[in-house]
């Protein structure tokens, strides 16, 4: 299972790659696999707020449907619409072209609570 | 047994080495997927796909009062049965709500019923608390292994494998065999859509036999599929699975299951109160839909017509063939006609659904 050790984690399986005051999410590998096919990725809105741990979209996969929770508060300012068409990017390459929402983080302090990818690991093993 | 209480079937190592995903089904440790739903979708109605179905409970019937004793418990025909046939049918509570759907293979000397497994005990307990007279009933699931091979490329593998002719093997027909020097009945049924056959086996020959099917088929494109695409293949067909589209809350007249309900064999346990079903109309029917924009269909969602609730989603799935979202649901009488618009309450929000007379999926291999 891959967990690049530049990332960010958190409980809900999501990674977060800060980027100066952005941060780029998406779901981790576990996770994907976990989801199956993943043929539908509801997202929010360019320029909706949300707070931490917030839901802001869905994943639907073909057996199953799962929630995307916020990592951290923030502005959402762009959202990958290239898994509109391509929805099995976040199967076979979930931290590249499967990302998945770009945020302007609000409060950057919250990064502090989530996880690295030691402590991730540990989480899935 | 695994430590979870989940049971194993003999083919439990085949689907680790594969790299399978496990999952808790009807009480045993099942392969939900090897490489993909969608990939063993696929593989399964462009060539083929094969399945461990050994999870699936088997009970043995013999004596000259056995076809009494079906004809009571059954709601099919089983008179018309001939040697060498199966039978899809259900058994129903005397309210008209389901204990099961089954297949009864009639044998040269007994009869041959196949039950979900998740009702195993369940059904073993209601057929002997509804005893008669002349026959012995054998629960004989742990003495069984199932594999299916479905697709239209199924017939030239199963045949090579089996070093039999295949072609005159009827829709709904079995033959016996032999393979590895053991007893093996071959049967032209699936739940797929597909041309398909299930190889009724020991415990001992299936592995070897999941072995050589699987090499027989590789150049062919036979793929290993699990409950995943077991799933998706059947949705796209509309049949019913036991526990979401029919329960004992259910009848089989409002489930589209009219074409096995026989009220003019005689009586049997249901029979009246499904004649008055049949007699009033259903106040409801289990539909097949197709969603009209983007959306995924699960069950429990609220299906709705205009403002109003009209009925519940009972399965869904995003279609692999259609790529559009499809389920069934049980909808209010009005509202149940092919082409009615309908809407599913997905999160809150609404997305539009098309009531389809079904197959959802038209002109697959199954008659081929």
């Amino acid at each position: 299972m891959n967990i690049p050790t530049d990332l960010q984690y958190t409980k809900d399986h999501e990674w977060i790659r800060r980027e100066d005051d952005l941060a780029v999410l998406g779901i981790t590998d576990f996770a994907q696999g976990e989801l199956g096919d993943i043929v539908f990725v509801e997202f929010p809105d360019v320029g909706a707020t949300f707070k931490q741990g917030e839901v802001f979209g869905t994943v639907e996969a073909v057996k199953t449907v799962a929630d995307l929770f916020m990592p951290v508060a923030g502005e959402v300012v762009e959202v990958n619409s290239g898994l509109e068409d391509a929805p099995e990017q976040v199967n076979s390459d979930p931290y590249g072209l499967g990302w998945m929402v770009k945020v302007r983080i609000a409060d950057s302090s919250q990064l502090d609570d989530l996880m690295g990818a030691s402590e991730y690991k540990e989480l899935v093993a | 047994m695994a430590a979870d209480g989940l049971r194993r079937t003999p083919l439990y190592d085949r689907h680790v080495a594969l790299g399978a995903k496990m999952v808790g089904f009807g009480g045993f440790e099942m392969p939900v997927q090897y490489t993909g739903i969608n990939d063993e979708h696929r593989a399964v109605r462009s060539a083929a796909g094969i399945f461990d179905v050994s999870h699936m409970g088997e009970f043995r019937l013999a004596g000259p009062g056995s076809l009494a004793f079906l004809q009571r418990v059954t709601i099919n025909d089983v008179a018309t049965l001939e040697v060498g046939q199966a039978q899809y049918s259900a058994m129903c509570y005397s309210d008209g709500g389901l204990v099961d759907d089954l297949l009864v293979y009639r044998r040269s000397d007994h009869y041959l019923l196949v039950v979900n497994a998740a009702n195993i005990d369940q059904d073993f307990e209601w057929l002997q608390s509804n005893a008669a007279a002349d026959y012995t009933l054998e629960n004989i699931s742990d003495q069984v292994a199932l594999l299916a091979v479905q697709g239209p490329a199924s017939r030239g593998i199963v045949a090579q494998v089996l070093g039999a002719e295949l072609d005159t093997l009827e829709f709904y027909h079995c033959r016996e065999t032999r393979v590895h020097g053991r007893d093996l009945l071959v049967s032209r049924t699936g739940y797929s859509g597909e041309l398909g056959f299930e190889l009724y086996t020991d415990p001992e020959t299936a592995p070897r036999l999941w072995d050589d099917l699987l090499s027989a088929g590789e150049a062919v494109g036979l793929q290993p599929a699990g409950l995943g695409a077991r799933d998706t293949l059947r949705l796209e067909m509309k049949y019913c699975l036991y526990g979401q589209d029919i329960t004992a809350q259910t009848n089989p007249i409002e489930a589209g299951l009219g074409w096995i309900t026989k009220l003019d064999k005689g009586k049997f346990i249901g029979s009246q109160a499904l004649t008055r079903v049949k007699e009033e109309g259903p106040r409801r029917r289990l539909v097949a839909f197709v969603m009209q924009e983007r959306a995924i269909p699960r069950p429990g969602y609220t299906i709705l017509a205009g403002d109003a609730p009209v009925g519940r989603v009972t399965s869904g799935t995003q279609s692999p063939t259609l790529n559009q979202g499809i389920g069934l649901g049980y909808v209010d009488r009005p509202f149940a006609k092919a082409g009615s618009g309908l809407e599913i309450e997905i999160r809150g929000k609404r997305a539009r659904a098309q009531v389809v007379k079904p197959p959802l999926v038209k002109g697959t291999s199954l008659l081929a």
